[in-house]
């Protein structure tokens, strides 16, 4: 009775295809100011200058390229998992086109200067009450699947999206609460500390539900599939999952070691970041065990390696987390560049890699091809990936580590050992090397472009891919 | 104000609150773990459901070194929370305060590194400037809290002042270094002087005016109206001959220093919108000891001048080869 309903793959494939646009427009922003840092002369004009585009950058990474393939991926696979189409088409359409705009308005208004000042919700309020939209949409498109859905339990994949789904709505709402003066200019509703807390409550968070929990919703669906093979363990993935979200709610205060926060909040964070550690490892466990017995598709499935890598690069910065959480590491670690490269194990080795994997997964078969246009190319792109990310965070621990030593260094009378600006001229080699890190990871993400146009170009737009019934072994 | 001892709650209840919501969330970990031993497993065979044609889950177990690494880190928490602040209003066994440290490691180093900083102070600032050990100390202050704005040479830039030229806003001895040091200092100057109707073409020519007396460029005709200008609307501060005085901070515009640029166009913004800058103070927060190091640090970066009582004549700058140090009768080295 089923058989004249189909998938909803366009706006799959619309969210997947500016996925690997927006991830080359973050990451040129990226290699930009990476640049700046080095050649300061770059500064050319204050819309393009490193403060301006900073911002641009995280918000393009995380919200723009981050977002649009946790929506390609979470639209894919509710529909999937749950063997219906997707709920309210309209809707869904409408969160594209929402998202678009939003990531637009980003691209101009952060050049433009204006900002609320908060890390990662650095946009105006007339945005965040679009972001709010669009999200709530989002949040009845896919629970609205969830609820139509023809099977009788929910797979994995569904529960981590629609945690990140819920947990993100929570976040926005409370930490972007403000008072507008303009229409262009709000102030926090919060002040002094608790603005401060409330800010990385919502920040780390950002980090634990959509760059964490939504990415492993992403993976329990794309690694199995990519696999072959059974998930590793169906009460790993109950334990770590109820594990997971209730305790990254608590780590935000990690982000205030030293400051005004008081010290129980401090010491909670730092104690509930270390509990954290072994739900995170949940999902690298489950993971990687899942290709336990297939480990020979690793020779020549590049689409695995990049996953089997992301969740490499995710067990090792979900411990160094913890690790960076610990009072007395934070104190060499805080302020440093140390905690940027830390961000971009995860960012790049992690949300990129396994967000690039489930993408080469998808367009082949979003435009009716058996494979990417390239295999070899995708391979030439796992290595530029793989070896960018590892320049990139080596060049930063080294110089992280270096800049906190040489700021606590002192001289036999007590004095400072170096001025500020020398720990800066000690840097450049390193930030010399980063750059060249994310030059390699963009040129990977230019090779992925070509490669998927040149997929698309001979394929055809899939809209007539049959809901399959669900099979009846329970 | 006793930080160690102070609450962090309005009330009671919020303690509490803490307490119980903290305990219960960490003890939930465990338990939520432990109920985990009942549960039943088919090691190697599937769940029996199956999603989208070939999603299954094995039924294997919780791996062991992570049921225990888990375990491990709720036990440390728990132990941590008896020995440092974290439960609300309880302060731990071992009585650590991130402010204790920080007190405690002050008052170690101020013991260990003050009489090193202290033995300056029984010596004039001038016979300081002298010591090489001081001078060493002073420039490592220096590199610290005064390079980031006057920069590592103290030459300064744009709108931040040169502490090596001999010309000093606010006086070059000893005593008025450590006052700026100490205080701080805010200049000000009002938009317009002290003529605010003046007009754009009147603000041009009074600049043109003030370019004269320092030998820039300037439009004689100009010069000429914005002379009869000047006693109005500038020399309340800047005097009738443009010297400035040094006592209230009001620059010299007669000499070829322009601290915010000597452009047309600068000139004329400064006037219309006039300018504020400030140093800020550093009294309280480096103590007597360091300030007299950095006083004679700068002082004898070479514009200091001596003190008043004892070369009442060194009003000027001296040149910037010869400090006045060298003029001035330096006492004896005690050490």
């Amino acid at each position: 009775m089923q058989s004249q309903a189909t998938y909803n793959y366009k706006v799959v494939r619309q969210f997947a295809v500016m996925t690997v646009i927006w991830g080359i427009v973050g990451m040129l922003v990226g290699v930009i100011i990476a640049a700046q840092l080095v050649w300061p002369e770059l500064n050319v004009i204050e819309f393009l200058s490193y403060g301006r585009l900073r911002p641009l950058h995280t918000n393009a990474v995380i919200f723009a390229f981050g977002g649009c393939a946790l929506f390609a991926t979470s639209y894919y696979s509710v529909q999937r998992t749950n063997h219906t189409s997707l709920f309210l088409p309209k809707l869904a359409s409408f969160t594209f086109w929402g998202w678009q705009l939003v990531i637009v308005l980003a691209a101009l208004s952060l050049p433009l200067g204006f900002t609320s000042g908060k890390e990662y919700a650095e946009l105006e309020w007339p945005i965040d009450i679009l972001i709010t939209v669009v999200w709530v949409s989002y949040a009845i498109v896919f629970f609205g699947t969830i609820g139509t859905r023809k099977t009788k339990h929910i797979y994995v994949s569904n529960w981590f999206f629609g945690a990140m789904i819920i947990a993100v709505a929570l976040l926005h709402l409370v930490n972007s609460a403000a008072i507008p003066v303009d229409f262009f200019k709000s102030y926090s509703a919060y002040s002094g500390v608790q603005d401060a807390m409330i800010q990385w409550w919502y920040g780390h968070n950002a980090v634990g539900f959509f760059l964490t929990a939504g990415f492993l919703g992403m993976m329990y669906y794309f690694v199995p599939k990519q696999a072959g093979r059974p998930v590793y363990s169906y009460r790993l993935s109950v334990v770590h999952f109820w594990a997971l979200i209730f305790t990254y709610m608590w780590a935000g205060p990690h982000h205030l070691h030293y400051t005004a926060l008081p010290d129980w909040t401090s010491s909670i964070g730092m104690l509930f970041s270390l509990i954290l550690l072994a739900p995170s490892w949940g999902g690298m466990i489950n993971g990687i065990m899942t290709l336990s017995g297939a480990w020979h598709k690793l020779r020549d499935d590049p689409i695995l390696k990049f996953m089997i890598t992301s969740l490499s690069f995710y067990g090792m910065s979900t411990f160094e987390g913890p690790m960076m959480a610990i009072k007395t590491v934070n104190a060499l670690s805080h302020y440093t560049d140390w905690t940027v490269g830390h961000v971009h194990s995860g960012a790049l080795g992690w949300v990129a890699m396994i967000s690039i994997g489930a993408i080469y997964y998808l367009i082949p078969r979003l435009f009716g091809k058996s494979e990417m246009y390239s295999t070899k190319l995708i391979n030439v792109h796992f290595w530029l990936a793989t070896l960018g990310t590892v320049l990139y965070i080596a060049a930063l621990w080294i110089s992280g580590v270096m800049q906190g030593l040489m700021w606590r260094a002192t001289n036999a009378d007590g004095t400072l050992t170096y001025a500020f600006v020398e720990s800066v001229k000690a840097s450049y080699p390193f930030w010399t090397i980063r750059v060249i890190g994310g030059v390699l990871f963009l040129t990977g993400m230019l090779l992925m472009a070509y490669n998927m146009f040149k997929t698309i170009g001979s394929g055809r737009a899939v809209d007539d891919a049959k809901v399959l019934e669900p099979a009846h072994a329970h | 104000m006793d930080f160690n001892n102070t609450s962090d709650f309005v009330s009671g209840f919020w303690n509490m609150f803490v307490i119980g919501l903290v305990l219960v969330s960490i003890l939930w970990c465990a338990w939520f773990l432990w109920i985990q031993g009942s549960v039943k497993f088919n090691p190697g065979e599937v769940t029996g459901h199956k999603w989208d044609e070939t999603l299954e889950e094995y039924s294997n177990p919780l791996p062991n070194w992570w049921r225990w690494m888990f375990y491990l880190t709720v036990l440390f928490s728990l132990v941590y929370l008896a020995l440092y602040p974290g439960l609300g209003n309880v302060s731990g066994s071992f009585g650590w305060t991130m402010r204790g440290q920080y007190d405690a490691e002050m008052k170690a180093a101020e013991a260990q590194y003050g009489p090193k900083f202290n033995q300056f102070l029984k010596q004039d600032v001038m016979t300081v400037a002298k010591n090489q050990e001081a001078k060493e100390m002073g420039g490592r202050l220096f590199q610290t809290y005064c390079a980031q704005c006057h920069g590592g040479d103290a030459g300064g830039t744009t709108s931040f002042p040169n502490l090596k030229d001999g010309d000093w806003l606010w006086g070059g001895t000893p005593e008025k270094i450590k006052e700026t040091l100490v205080n701080g200092r805010m200049g000000i100057m009002t938009p317009m002087g002290t003529k605010p109707d003046m007009d754009g073409e009147q603000v041009k020519d009074v600049v043109h005016y003030v370019r004269s007396l320092s030998g820039l460029t300037a439009d004689s005709a100009r010069v000429q109206r914005g002379a009869e200008l000047y006693p109005q609307a500038c020399a309340a501060c800047h005097q009738a001959d443009g010297k400035g005085m040094q006592a209230a901070g009001y620059p010299n515009l007669t000499d070829k220093i322009w601290l915010h640029g000597s452009s047309e166009a600068k000139m004329i913004e400064i006037v219309t919108k006039g300018v504020q800058n400030q140093m800020p103070p550093f009294g309280e927060f480096l103590g007597e000891a360091k300030i007299h190091l950095l006083t004679a640090y700068v002082w004898g970066l070479g514009g200091g001048v001596p003190p008043e009582v004892a070369a009442p004549a060194a009003v000027e700058a001296p040149p910037a080869d010869a400090p006045a140090a060298e003029a001035a009768p330096a006492a004896e080295q005690k050490q």
